[in-house]
């Protein structure tokens, strides 16, 4: 298994914080993981994006120029890497927030409403957690365990009153993709 | 311990912590800003000094004063702030001081940017500074090989009494990896008798200096210092080689850039072409040994780079015209992509592209 | 008839012959500083750092463990070595290029984290080791190398009274500038240089003494003319006097 990815977005919606749970996640289940942001001025309310490589060998280049998969929460980050994704590839977009959809028929696209569905399970932040739970369901890269036990790690002795919040997002985001038609 | 998923430039900073470093003299510079941070952090933690510096140029002297008085010390920086340390790394060159130097390397000339780059290659390498010297240089290609690397340079610099380079990119400082610290492996101590410290009243005061205004004197020192340098070659040269025996292309690549490279070689390999891979991890003393050995039976070398062209001129004097050496670089912050250095490699196999 | 011995050269310097000029007064402030080591019983204890300039040989004539800097570094080795050893006297020996010009920048920080180390300033108002510049001290209408028709303060700005500037930096503990003109003013410079080694050794923090210096050479004078100069002319620009001393509320 070789997953390479590009999660990109403006700053502050996560996108660091996610590639580094499934970063973290493939850790804990004994994989190859290098988890690798843009960084500088750009990252300050600009467009951000981290390549994570998920393998099970030791991770060879952490640099990502052809995704298998890329998810995008924003329109300048959507015309960037959607051309970028390999054949075969996954797109997984933030439908609330992209309002361009996909042209390609070579790669398999995701289109969920996730700042709504965060909206409605009253947290807004937790739309990066939705984004994942599709990602987990539909690749099964890392478990969804492994990130929950990540997430515990990741946000500290005061914030651990968040963890309900965000596995009921994952839950939620898997089960879009659970229910989905695929046609 | 376990391990642990970490920035670049945090490992670095544990790294030497590990190896018994408990002082560092930093001044923020994007991209090794984290190593400043994590170094204030942590150092008060194990009995150390962190101080913050008014300026690289300051930074590198205190490093000068705190590896005088006989102590493990590091300091870090980014290109331009690498640049202004360099007149204090000749003077700890010619006074012969150990002290552990980190470059995150990032595009210049000049102000340049902030992204990832190799073009300080010439600068660490053949001296930097003024005067007749070289430092050893170690180039990481992961976070855990960071990890070995510092506690190396720490000794390298306590047994040869030279100023040690540590040298990343940006990408390096910024990833995250899963890193292991082995607990409790025995940090060396090195006597250091030649150290300022105050006399104390035993024997006769020290002097530590870098100038030597009686020409026969200092070329007599030179000559000293040079001798030490063939040593270092002698026992400090590091490398790795994947898949070389067969090979009749070898790629030539450090740092990351050697990691990408692999992965084209791998594709390479898939391809039919027999390809192989040089990393330099040493980059001072350069290992020559690779090259020698190969050189006579290969169609050719191809160096890759994050700069218009730098280590490949060491690549040619080694191999001394007995094989075709060709460079592939990218400059300015931007990183060579594993398709771009694939093609390179078909190009030069097939004069074809795939 | 036994010969009763009344003078005695101190330990603190070593035998080695100094190589400055005639009426110089360098060796007088480095005797000055070296009686004083002496006298307080921590010469074993102390790390000097020389620096570049006249100075820069100083390590071969202060007995005791010495670090040479880079051309206006000092404070920061000094810093370094203190940071390391915080129980030993670390002391730097600056001339007027070193400290007021090219490391200007270093001295202020050292005494705005009130480092714990003693700075030795001479000033002579010129570059001496590189044969006659201007320095940033030197006074207006001074001739020098660089200032064959006189420092013009249209051209080149106007001394710079360290004292006055650093003084005011809170972390500075005591700073008193003092000469070298005459016998009553160097035994007030000992007394000072005392002051502020005394001062590092109950961790007072930041102290300086600024010694008004000659150059004969270079001033075109000769020794006795010299010291002339420096009361005639550098003591008016430069006001000798304590500038700043904690311990006493002199702020």
């Amino acid at each position: 298994m070789l997953e390479e990815m590009i999660i990109a977005g403006f700053g502050g919606q996560g996108v660091m914080s996610m590639g580094q749970l499934i970063a973290y996640a493939g850790m804990l289940e004994g994989k190859g993981v290098s988890w690798l942001p843009s960084y500088g001025p750009e990252q300050r309310g600009g467009t951000a994006n981290c390549a994570v490589v998920v393998s099970d060998e030791p991770v060879g280049s952490p640099v990502v120029t052809r995704p298998s998969t890329a998810i995008i929460l924003n329109n300048p980050s959507f015309d960037k890497f959607e051309p970028c994704v390999r054949p075969g590839g996954l797109l997984i977009v933030n439908s609330s927030l992209v309002t361009k959809t996909s042209g390609r028929e070579d790669i398999e696209m995701i289109e969920i409403s996730a700042t709504d569905m965060a909206n409605d399970l009253g947290n807004s932040r937790v739309a990066n957690m939705i984004l994942l739970g599709a990602f987990l369901e539909q690749t099964k890269v890392v478990s969804e365990g492994a990130v929950i036990e990540s997430l515990k790690k990741v946000l500290g002795e005061e914030k651990q009153h968040l963890i309900e919040v965000n596995k009921l997002a994952l839950k939620k985001g898997a089960a879009f993709v659970g229910g989905r038609m695929v046609v | 311990m376990g391990k642990v998923l970490m920035k670049g430039n945090e490992v670095i900073a544990e790294s030497a912590v590990h190896a018994g470093c408990k002082y560092f003299f930093g001044y923020p510079i994007t991209p090794q800003s984290e190593l400043v941070a994590y170094m204030a952090r942590r150092l008060p933690e194990v009995g150390g000094l962190f101080l913050q510096a008014e300026s690289e140029v300051a930074a590198i002297n205190m490093v000068y004063g705190a590896a005088s008085a006989g102590v493990r010390v590091m300091t870090s920086s980014s290109s331009p702030g690498f640049s202004l340390k360099q007149e204090g790394i000749s003077y700890l060159a010619g006074a012969q001081l150990p002290a552990v130097i980190v470059n995150i390397a990032r595009g210049g000339p000049g102000l340049g940017n902030i992204q990832p780059a190799q073009s300080d290659y010439f600068q660490v390498t053949k001296g930097g500074g003024h005067g007749d010297y070289h430092t050893p240089v170690l180039a990481p290609a992961s976070l855990q090989e960071i990890v070995d690397l510092t506690k190396d340079a720490f000794d390298i610099a306590d047994r040869y009494r030279t100023p040690v380079i540590l040298l990343g990119d940006g990408m390096l400082g910024q990833m995250m990896e899963p890193v292991e610290f082995t607990e409790g492996t025995e940090i060396r101590k090195f006597a250091k008798p030649w150290a300022t410290t105050g006399t104390l009243g035993d024997g006769p005061p020290r002097t530590i200096t870098s100038l030597e205004l009686d020409a026969e004197s200092l070329e007599k020192r030179n000559w000293d210092l040079q001798q030490k340098f063939a040593v270092m070659k002698a026992n400090e040269i590091r490398y790795e080689t994947y898949l070389t025996e067969d090979a009749d292309y070898i790629m030539v690549a450090f740092g990351t850039v050697a990691r990408i490279t692999m992965n084209a070689v791998n594709k390479a390999r898939e391809a039919g072409v027999k390809v192989g891979l040089i990393r330099p991890i040493s980059l001072w003393p350069f290992p020559e040994k690779p090259f020698l050995e190969t050189r006579d039976r290969v169609k050719g070398y191809i160096s890759v780079e994050m700069s218009a062209g730098q280590m490949v001129e060491d690549v040619r004097l080694v191999v001394e015209g007995h094989a075709q050496v060709d460079f592939f670089g990218r400059t300015g912050g931007i990183v060579p992509t594993q398709d771009e250095i694939f093609e390179k490699i078909m190009m030069a196999a097939g004069g074809v592209t795939v | 008839m036994t010969m009763k011995i009344v003078f005695q050269k101190t330990s603190g310097l070593t035998d080695k012959p100094t190589h400055y000029c005639p009426g110089c007064t360098h060796g007088v402030i480095h005797r000055l500083v070296a009686e004083v080591l002496e006298e307080m019983g921590v010469l074993e204890d102390t790390v000097g750092v020389a620096s570049v300039g006249c100075s820069v040989l100083s390590y071969e004539y202060f007995n005791c463990d010495m670090t040479q800097a880079a051309h206006g570094r000092a404070p920061a080795v000094a810093t370094g070595v203190k940071r390391v050893l915080p129980d030993r006297m670390v002391f730097t020996y600056q001339g007027d290029g070193d400290l007021a010009s090219i490391g200007i920048s270093e001295v202020i920080h050292a005494a705005a984290r009130g480092e714990n180390i003693t700075v030795i300033f001479v000033n002579n108002a010129i570059y001496g080791m590189t044969g006659g510049q201007m320095a940033p001290t030197s006074l207006i209408g001074q001739k020098t190398a660089t200032t064959p028709y006189g420092r013009d303060v249209s051209v080149h700005g106007s001394p710079i009274k360290v004292c006055e500037m650093i003084s005011v930096l809170d972390g500075a503990a005591y700073i008193e500038r003092v000469s070298t003109h005459d016998v009553p003013h160097i035994q007030k410079a000992k007394k000072a240089i005392r002051r502020a080694f005394e001062t590092q050794k109950r961790g007072g923090g930041f102290s300086m003494v600024e010694i008004l210096s000659t150059c004969p050479t270079n001033w075109g004078l000769d020794p006795a003319e010299s010291l002339e100069w420096v009361r005639d002319n550098m003591v008016p620009v430069y006001p000798l006097g304590v500038y700043k001393n904690k311990a006493t509320g002199n702020l």
